[in-house]
């Protein structure tokens, strides 16, 4: 094992381990702040695959903004003692659990036995110009659609939340 | 040029976008006429998928194709919506303000539909089905101050968010394998590795939690009865094609059978579907939960026609998915005339309904009879294509139960017919659908029987689309 794997291995059981912590942790607020660590764990990874441009994305989007929406929302909205904000239900707890252990273990036994591909290209050099050619070359439809895909998810969002009770 | 290829899909974003700001600008008065508006762009859309047929083009290196196969499904998914709004437009205008957006959402979610019949690659199939799941979870929840319809959006988004992230990791799998994913490069660099199987278990998952097969089926009832009735019927018709439409394409391109044998696999499934969907649909009191149950039934006899793989079953997949559209719309727009006059969804409702309006009951019954497989309806054509095929590729058992199971099916479609015909009510006010309901029920009622009498032109069409297989 040379030090890169063993980076990887730090950085995926805390990423592992905070991803855990967001559906384990009874307080909302706490469950929150792990889904942070995650999102620096998997920013970390990023890094470590030399996608700079992603992982610095990753933490301004994931890390930086949507946790701090997150935590907003839960401000705006928690009307409950923090302490028992998120409950999980004892008898599906044991199940869920046993069931991810399984598909864990399932996935493990093929992935770890499978021999993979090895790609031969080289890094680019402007990785950033490249994934811009991608998106609005290849991807343009994909990426044309993402964008209407926010904009219904913002309107139905705030259609939601406005709720019922006005008609005229 | 490239880009005139993509005329529906940029149609149909245009009128999306458009609804939206109209439903700002216009005064209140002058909301009516936001049906008419996407009424009118619907069939411009129409109009241009229609002119799409027939031309076959990889668009951007085949991240995106512009396909007979896809325009087949253009054209279906766009029916469907035009249908739907036709049908619904009455009970949507009860929505009051927010019936706007009610109709931006179901162009929106007719663009997720498109763009995952032609998506060419895996990835932009994803963000299709994001764009058409996400807005159904809103379309679900729509009626705020009805409890059933907010539990369903809750259970829809919960469960269809797992199932997205079981099908991104199938994705993710097959690609670490084969190292593309454009669909039709998939198979080129296909090995047989324990990974790709797990990937292509996980996809199947996927695609069967959207197809709502059985064991991934439990969603569909609870969310189709809480759904607002033009939702659960769009739900039920379009976004069950969308899946279909993308499931055969990455099947039969991506992962050919000779190269992995998932035909079994989909065979027990499909068997599973057909037995359990009928079996339960004996006991429903809901006329939405009797269709929702008969429509996990209904995608069961689609699969049959994938698992089969050959010219019959797949041309019997694209021709019964078109007659699925026209029969089950025509059960869900009786259902909703019924329900925006009486405001109830049980089949008690229904009684009596063939002195309160002849024409809902008529077209009522031979809509349930064309999805029961009775000749000379549509439903027995289609059911013809799909179960000759499974026999051409060796599963005779397979056609076994499926016939089987539709003569169980006539069971509780009659029961409903009975209900009509035979039950009575103490209210017995004549039901008079307004114009534009009238207008979608007697082209459901047409095309239902003019297929069943003369299938030669559809048959013809599916022919074209699957040249591609």
């Amino acid at each position: 094992m040379n030090l890169s794997d063993l980076v990887f291995i730090v950085t995926a059981l805390i990423t592992v381990t905070a991803a855990v912590g967001v559906v384990g942790f009874k307080n909302i607020v706490h469950s929150a702040l792990s889904l942070v660590l995650s999102f620096l764990g998997v920013a970390a990874l990023y890094f470590q695959l030399q996608a700079g441009f992603l992982g610095l994305v990753q933490i301004l989007v994931y890390a930086g903004a949507v946790s701090v929406l997150i935590i907003f929302a839960i401000m705006l909205v928690m009307d409950k003692d923090p302490d028992e904000s998120n409950r999980s239900h004892a008898k599906q707890k044991y199940w869920g659990g046993l069931i991810a252990l399984l598909v864990t273990l399932g996935l493990g036994a093929a992935i770890g036995s499978t021999i993979w591909p090895q790609s031969s290209g080289s890094l680019p050099e402007d990785s950033v110009g490249a994934l811009a050619t991608l998106l609005l070359g290849d991807y343009v439809v994909a990426f044309e659609v993402a964008a209407l895909l926010l904009l219904v998810a913002v309107v139905g969002a705030i259609i939601l939340a406005k709720g019922a009770g006005e008609h005229d | 040029m490239q880009i005139s290829m993509l005329a529906p899909e940029i149609e149909i974003a245009l009128l999306g976008l458009l609804l939206l700001v109209l439903g700002l600008l216009l005064p209140h008065k002058g909301r009516g006429i936001m049906g008419t508006v996407t009424f009118l762009g619907l069939v411009i859309a129409l109009l241009l998928s229609a002119a799409g047929f027939g031309q076959e083009e990889a668009l951007f290196n085949g991240v995106y194709q512009a396909d007979s196969y896809g325009s087949f499904f253009k054209l279906l998914f766009i029916l469907a919506g035009l249908l739907v709004v036709l049908s619904g437009s009455a009970y949507i205008q009860r929505l009051g303000r927010r019936a706007n957006e009610f109709y931006s959402f179901l162009v929106f979610a007719l663009l997720g539909m498109v763009v995952m019949a032609a998506a060419g690659e895996l990835i932009t199939l994803y963000i299709g089905l994001e764009l058409m799941t996400i807005s159904f979870y809103i379309l679900t929840a729509y009626l705020l101050n009805n409890e059933l319809s907010v539990e369903a959006g809750l259970k829809y988004l919960i469960l269809g968010a797992i199932s997205s992230a079981v099908l991104l990791f199938g994705i993710s799998l097959v690609y670490a394998v084969s190292g593309t994913t454009v669909i039709s490069e998939i198979a080129g660099h296909m090995q047989f590795q324990p990974a790709m199987v797990a990937g292509i278990i996980l996809m199947i998952a996927g695609f069967a939690f959207k197809l709502s097969l059985v064991p991934f089926h439990m969603w569909a009832p609870d969310i189709y009865q809480g759904a607002p009735i033009p939702v659960t019927a769009f739900l039920a018709v379009g976004s069950k094609a969308a899946a279909f439409a993308a499931f055969v394409r990455v099947f039969m391109l991506a992962l050919p059978l000779p190269q992995f044998e998932w035909g079994l696999v989909l065979a027990v499934l499909a068997a599973c579907t057909i037995i359990l969907g009928n079996l339960v649909a004996l006991v429903q009191t809901d006329i939405k939960r009797l269709l929702a149950y008969s429509s996990i039934a209904q995608a069961g006899y689609i699969l049959v026609g994938m698992v089969a793989g050959n010219e019959y079953g797949l041309k019997g997949v694209l021709f019964y998915a078109m007659l699925y559209v026209f029969s089950n719309l025509g059960a869900f727009a009786v259902a909703t005339a019924v329900e925006v006059e009486t405001g109830s969804t049980s089949i008690e409702a229904f009684k009596a309904l063939g002195k309160r309006s002849p024409m809902l009951a008529a077209i009522m019954t031979v809509c349930l009879l064309s999805l029961a497989g009775i000749p000379p309806l549509a439903g027995f054509v289609g059911k013809f294509y799909l179960f000759s095929g499974a026999i051409g590729a060796g599963y005779l058992w397979l056609a076994f139960v499926g016939l089987l199971m539709s003569m169980v099916s006539v069971y509780y479609y009659l029961m409903v017919a009975k209900a009509m015909y035979i039950g009575t009510n103490d209210d017995m006010t004549p039901i008079k659908p307004d114009t534009s309901t009238r207008v979608a029920l007697w082209i459901c009622l047409a095309a239902t029987v003019l297929i069943g009498v003369y299938p030669a032109p559809l048959s013809a069409l599916a022919q074209t689309a699957i040249q591609l297989f």
